[in-house]
């Protein structure tokens, strides 16, 4: 009898351990959807929070209508970083993320970039003269750095001179590829697309617009349904809001929300 | 109806693109074809592959491609910048010799099969006739190939206004310019118009339905034979 037995407690041990690792490694992957403009800092965060949490996570990049779109569809996303504040507030309101977990994690800075040295100067006095072939800004209707850009040619004054010398890229990272490959000689990105370790402006001439410009760009982040019972994705929320995840946040020059 | 007319001005462009387009593709694929059909040469096979490349390449790549050429730093882009023509991309131009590469093998197969199919026979009779090799391609070879150009031309025309990942790397979304239906679509879609999106989407998946219906008109399909 015994001998029959033993072969029996084995594979339950065996079946029970495994049943364990694997509702382990589930709890210990988040995934997350990342707004494209803060794909670089958080890329660094969720390193420093693997290594010293121990949990896994997985990073999307892309714009957060179509996240807003896909979540909404059932995508298995648990943790959204978005560019703007009204997704998630409206995506708490819809019951697609867990009510009053929104916070602004980072501030956006807009910038008027070119890939040519010395072209853009730090007035942005080269909008008035609108010496350029083409200027290009992400689709103001989907992306929120569009937008402001858009706020900030209505402010100089000079939308009407310039509306057609507008290309549109359909979200920050194409409109930052338009301009770096030098097919449109300037455009509006993301100051966290072309700030350097220094905190100076990589390659090329810019121009960091005034805030009085342009509506600020606080960008939520928010606990998605999916995310309710994760201990990951909560942890990961805490983390961003650390000092060390501060200062990488506020090393790609964006503001630090409250 | 739901279509604004910044709607009907994407489809105006959408069709001025493709028909320009299918016109250019039949008048470079058909030497193109006529030679591919008849060549023995050991640059066939090359040949053909990079004519096909269009089709199983993501679309993105020959954008990204085509939009790194055409800039200012780009072998193209030089090139059209010392003809005095400027930049291509983010323009009309840009996206027709664009939509002419990513469609060329849907131009170039059904003519090259429609003259394979033809064989030398025919021409060898014109040419015993006293045809010349010019008027044989006209009067014989031609009119023989006819249902491959009808299907040529549909396939170039919908594959054209079927056009997104290259359109959306080098057109820039500029309003009558480069701001084509499927972009149109995307762009409503991703701005949770959907209702707005429906309308298009649904009017270029029964226009693409029609589209093979009158394809498989002309080249019917063979009817069933029993096996003996």
């Amino acid at each position: 009898m015994n001998t029959q037995r033993k072969p029996g407690k084995f594979w339950v041990v065996v079946a029970l351990s495994l049943l364990l690792a694997t509702s382990l490694v589930q709890a210990d992957e988040v995934s997350v959807a990342v707004a494209a403009n803060f794909t670089a800092p958080m890329k660094k965060i969720t390193a420093e929070f693997e290594k010293t949490s121990g949990h896994k996570v997985a990073l999307s990049f892309g714009s957060t209508g179509k996240f807003y779109a896909q979540v909404k569809a059932g995508a298995p996303f648990e943790v959204l970083l978005a560019a703007d504040d009204e997704t998630p507030g409206k995506m708490e309101q819809e019951g697609l993320a867990v009510k009053d977990s929104h916070f602004t994690y980072a501030i956006g800075k807009l910038v008027l970039w070119s890939a040519k040295e010395s072209f853009v100067d730090d007035q942005g006095d080269l909008l008035k003269r609108g010496s350029f072939e083409h200027i290009a800004i992400a689709n103001p209707k989907l992306a929120p750095y569009g937008a402001a850009g858009m706020q900030t040619l209505q402010a100089l004054g000079v939308y009407d001179a310039i509306a057609p010398k507008i290309v549109q890229g359909e979200n920050i990272a194409q409109t930052y590829q338009f301009i770096a490959t030098g097919n449109a000689q300037l455009g509006f990105v993301a100051l966290s697309q072309v700030i350097g370790e220094d905190g100076k402006v990589k390659s090329g001439s810019a121009w960091i617009v005034p805030q009085k410009y342009y509506t600020p760009i606080r960008q939520d982040a928010v606990l998605l349904e999916r995310g309710k019972d994760k201990i990951a994705a909560v942890e990961l929320l805490k983390f961003l809001k650390t000092p060390y995840a501060a200062k990488i946040i506020q090393s790609y020059g964006y503001e630090l929300g409250r | 109806m739901m279509l604004s007319p910044d709607d009907w001005s994407t489809i105006r462009l959408t069709l001025e693109l493709a028909g320009l387009v299918t016109v250019l593709l039949l008048l470079i694929g058909t030497p193109i074809a006529w030679w591919l059909a008849r060549t023995d040469s050991a640059l066939k096979r090359p040949i053909s592959a990079i004519v096909t490349l269009p089709m199983v390449l993501p679309p993105t790549v020959l954008g990204f491609y085509l939009l790194v050429a055409m800039g200012p730093q780009g072998p193209v882009g030089r090139l059209t910048q010392a003809l005095g023509i400027g930049l291509l991309p983010f323009t009309f131009a840009g996206l027709v010799i664009a939509s002419i590469l990513y469609s060329l093998p849907f131009a170039v197969q059904p003519i090259q099969q429609a003259f394979e199919a033809m064989g030398e026979r025919p021409l060898e009779v014109a040419a015993t006739l006293r045809a010349s090799p010019l008027d044989a391609f006209f009067t014989v070879a031609l009119p023989l190939a006819r249902p491959g150009f009808i299907t040529a031309a549909v396939m170039s025309f919908a594959h054209t206004i079927g056009e997104f990942g290259v359109v959306l790397m080098i057109g820039g979304n500029i309003p009558g310019k480069t701001r084509v239906v499927s972009v149109q679509i995307y762009d409503h879609v991703e701005a949770l118009e959907f209702t707005q999106g429906h309308w298009l989407a649904g009017g270029l998946l029964v226009f693409s339905f029609c589209v093979l219906l009158v394809v498989y008109h002309f080249n019917p399909m063979a009817p069933r034979k029993a096996a003996n």
